[in-house]
């Protein structure tokens, strides 16, 4: 998995979106754990003390857990997770919406134009 | 208490102010980048940090003491130029590190030397510009110090060598030790950076966090650098 950050973002937020991403798309599961701060850290090429802020404020959100000994793991809570893709689905659907009402779509257009491409787009 | 007291710091050369009423403390658990143009007063304030050269006025201490030999125990620094005797090869200039500093973890050096393709056996004479200043590295890091103070890290090397000195920094990382990295290669250290200290002719001009920085100015710390120090 690659880390890409862009400029003029707080790196926390942006390795929180990718953490959230990859916690949303299962790449880490439930239950897994995380790898240390430190790994983490080296793999995405950023300060650790940045590193560990992020995975606290995932905690406080509640899509991970510690375990005093052993670590972090991604939370098991199937709610918390269902949110988390009801949250993600609406970001998205909030993009795309922007960016058809600005080409001139009205809602119907655009509701028609959904179904549409579900079909073509496979 | 900070671990590196700066107060009110200037030193001039002559009629040459190279800092100009320095005051900045740092803690321990930090990588704090030192950053200005050339000429900015950054090597200066490195030598003075090391005992290299001493203040016209002002202080600095670390960990409480004015630099000396306990400050030299616990700081290991990388200067921005070979002060080392090229004659001898890498396993003799560990084998003077070693005797040295008794933080200076020797596996770690021949670990760090091996990834890096340095010959052990080879004179730094006989070295490439690139190789000497890896092979520095290599020495300066292998040391479990309490502040370190690398006065352009990563000027000379090559991207590939780049990328591994600055994993090499994080993976060192450790929350008692203070890391201070001088340079203008902003871009490539930006997001190993804790806070940043903008230095400009002699004077600090900012010390902040580096996400507050783009979090506040919605623009990376390169781009505020190079607004900053426009020439």
């Amino acid at each position: 998995m690659e880390w890409n950050f862009k400029d003029g973002i707080p790196i926390y937020t942006q390795i929180i979106d990718e953490m959230t991403m990859r916690i949303a798309s299962s790449a880490y599961a439930p239950g897994d754990k995380l790898p240390s701060v430190r790994d983490l850290a080296l793999d995405a090429g950023v300060n650790p003390n940045t590193m560990q802020r992020a995975l606290a404020e995932l905690e406080r959100r509640g899509l991970v857990y510690s375990e005093r000994t052993s670590g972090r793991f991604v939370t098991k809570e199937e709610a918390v997770l269902r949110d988390l893709h009801e949250e993600l689905a609406k970001k998205y659907f909030e993009e795309l919406t922007e960016k058809l009402r600005k080409i001139g779509m009205d809602d119907n257009a655009i509701k028609a134009s959904v179904n549409k491409w579900m079909e073509e787009i496979k | 208490m900070a671990r590196i007291e700066i107060s009110n710091l200037t030193k001039n050369f002559g009629d040459l102010t190279a800092l100009d009423d320095v005051t900045v403390s740092l803690e321990q658990g930090q990588i704090v980048g030192l950053l200005g143009p050339n000429g900015s007063g950054k090597t200066t304030l490195i030598k003075i940090l090391n005992g290299l050269l001493q203040p016209t006025s002002g202080s600095v201490t670390i960990n409480g003491n004015a630099p000396g030999v306990a400050t030299k125990k616990v700081v290991a620094y990388l200067p921005d130029r070979n002060a080392l005797p090229d004659y001898m090869t890498a396993s003799q200039l560990m084998d003077i590190y070693e005797d040295f500093f008794e933080d200076f973890d020797r596996l770690k050096a021949e670990a760090m030397i091996d990834d890096l393709g340095i010959n052990r056996k080879q004179t730094m004479k006989k070295m490439s510009k690139g190789t000497k200043e890896k092979l520095q590295l290599c020495l300066v890091m292998a040391r479990q110090a309490e502040v370190y103070l690398l006065d352009e890290p990563i000027g000379g090397v090559d991207p590939a060598t780049r990328d591994y000195i600055l994993r090499t920094i994080i993976s060192n990382y450790n929350e008692n030790a203070v890391v201070l990295i001088s340079t203008h290669l902003i871009a490539d250290v930006e997001s190993v950076l804790d806070d940043v200290v903008f230095i400009k002719e002699g004077r600090v001009v900012l010390h902040k966090a580096a996400d507050e920085i783009r979090e506040e100015r919605g623009e990376s710390v390169d781009k505020l650098f190079r607004e900053v120090f426009k020439c």
